[in-house]
């Protein structure tokens, strides 16, 4: 924490080649070396916690201010929770999130169709562009999708009447 | 109000939503008059970023008008017309001390590796973004400046990310008078790194991207050479052929996860995601670069990992840079390029759409139809 006061003179040639033209973060960066005395400066205000909000176990506190939408809920929450355990550099800290999105879109239509709401998925994936930009190449690609989704009905449908003979 | 909402990876739609509030004493709450689609929201939209929750108001590109101030904000008043910097910043913390405004230390407490973004997912700090009507907006004596009088909104709302991030990511590429530039992608960022990379003196700057409207375009917006990586054996083996053998001085990625041209790095990185996104632009750069060379990095990865030859830049003694646009710290520098006529910023903006029709805004961005380089959305209360 004191780098910055420490004395260094016991150690012989300390320093002697510092160059501080040779800073490859220019001109981003004003060099100071603030973060030499660490966490230490003085923070803005603290935004009160009003909801849960999940943070890195790379730092010891919630930063000043955070965002306070969508906190985490139902089964994605847990999921985030445990992620949230690990650090940013363990895939045990992605990875779940990564699964924890795909199960919040479950979540997503389960909670439209209990507030009565169809969601019209044509429409939020902005099919109407395709249809008026990619014409062509939209039909195509819902003929596949239709041929492949008839085929797998088949199948499934098949192996049903299969089984139903033993 | 209306605002964007994320329901699944290529699936949003816009609906009411409460309005935001003042949550500390140095926000603002801000009356969004223009917004933009970034290259970037197609990760989120990709459903590629980790903790991207259902329900998410994406949009860190946009201005407006201040409505509403915390007790603490001394240097916006009810009334101002504002660029709001995509990134979040204290202003107090070591990293904004020291310009870093996109490395905010207190603005994300989700993850230490990048500051807060607004509507960014919970990765970038959880803040809705500017698809919508009305957005909150921390920090506010810090990010947001005041419209110079006299500038045009479509010019104003691209210096909120698009212009600063492509003339520092020819910053960071240490151009020298004469230097040999080359740009992957030939989207907004692409193009205005182009642009920029002239106003430090290159010699040369060549654009490669596989969208021939996007390379005509840039071509004549930026007096550059532009050419179709589709139409070459090996982009790499060009940039070389085309360099007297040796590479270019100074390589920009201004893709980032989504890019096309390596089909094992789009099968790992994209489909399957077994990478932060396919690598290929990076890739590129690291082995188009001369040795000796800097390789300047704006395009947008995951927080996990990407597959590139890391061997040859050691090999080659490479300078590797890379950063979130510090807007902050450049915005009085670009308001003066777009005042006294030397960038055009507004001239990239192809659709201007209302804000009700985003999901079709968002497809016809993502599957670049009709043309498409940059898209602004407009709120009902921007249009009357």
């Amino acid at each position: 924490m004191e780098n910055i006061t420490k004395d260094y003179s016991h150690i012989k040639g300390w320093g002697v080649d510092a160059d501080p033209k040779n800073d490859p973060t220019y001109p981003m960066k004003h060099r100071t070396n603030e973060e030499h005395k660490g966490f230490s400066w003085e923070r803005p205000t603290q935004q009160p916690v009003e909801v849960e909000v999940l943070h890195s176990i790379e730092r010891p506190n919630l930063t000043a201010v955070f965002g306070t939408t969508v906190p985490p809920s139902g089964l994605s929450g847990m999921i985030r929770r445990f992620a949230f355990k690990y650090s940013e550099n363990s895939y045990l800290h992605w990875l779940p999130l990564i699964v924890a999105d795909r199960v919040n879109v479950v979540e997503g239509i389960v909670d439209d169709l209990k507030k009565g709401h169809v969601p019209n998925i044509f429409a939020e994936k902005g099919y109407k562009a395709e249809w008026k930009h990619n014409r062509q190449s939209f039909i195509q690609k819902m003929l596949v999708i239709g041929a492949l989704t008839a085929a797998a009905v088949i199948v499934l449908t098949h192996k049903d009447s299969d089984s139903e003979e033993y | 109000m209306l605002a964007m909402d994320y329901r699944g990876p290529k699936r949003v739609r816009v609906t009411q939503k409460p309005m935001p509030e003042i949550k500390h004493p140095q926000d603002a709450i801000v009356r969004v008059t223009r917004s933009c689609i970034c290259g970037s929201d197609l990760h989120l939209y990709n459903g590629n970023v980790p903790d991207t929750r259902v329900g998410s108001t994406f949009g860190h590109e946009f201005i407006g008008v201040v409505e509403e101030i915390g007790s603490e904000v001394t240097k916006l008043k009810v009334g101002d017309q504002v660029i709001v910097p995509f990134n979040i910043s204290c202003g107090q913390c070591a990293f904004c001390k020291q310009g870093l405004f996109g490395n905010c230390h207190e603005s994300n407490p989700e993850a230490t590796a990048v500051g807060g973004i607004f509507g960014y997912s919970h990765t970038a700090g959880g803040y809705h973004g500017g698809q919508a009507e009305y957005v909150r907006v921390p920090y506010a004596n810090v990010g947001p400046t005041v419209i110079p009088e006299g500038m045009d909104l479509d010019d104003a709302v691209l210096l909120t990310d698009v212009v600063p991030t492509g003339y520092q990511a020819a910053e960071m590429g240490g151009i020298q008078p004469g230097d040999t530039v080359v740009i992957f992608g030939a989207g907004p960022i692409g193009i205005m790194a182009a642009k920029c990379s002239w106003l430090f003196g290159a010699g040369r700057v060549i654009v490669i991207d596989q969208l021939d409207y996007r390379l005509e375009f840039v071509r004549n917006y930026a007096q550059c050479e532009a050419y179709n990586f589709k139409e070459m054996e090996d982009p790499v083996l060009f940039i070389k052929k085309t360099t007297d053998w040796l590479g270019a001085d100074v390589v920009i990625d201004a893709v980032g996860a989504e890019a096309a041209g390596n089909t094992m790095q789009t099968i790992t990185g994209r489909k399957l995601l077994l990478q932060a996104g396919s690598a290929t632009a990076v890739h590129w750069a690291i082995n188009s670069v001369k040795k000796g060379g800097t390789v300047s990095i704006v395009g947008v990865y995951g927080p996990t990992d990407n597959l590139i030859p890391i061997g040859n830049a050691l090999n080659k003694g490479l300078t590797i840079r890379g950063n979130q646009a510090s807007v902050k710290r450049l915005l009085p520098r670009l308001i003066e390029h777009v005042q006294n006529g030397t960038l055009n910023p507004k001239a990239m903006i192809t659709h201007r759409v209302p804000l009700e029709e985003i999901a079709d805004a968002y497809r016809m961005f993502s599957g670049k139809l009709d043309n498409c380089i940059k898209t602004v959305l407009i709120p009902p209360s921007a249009r009357m």
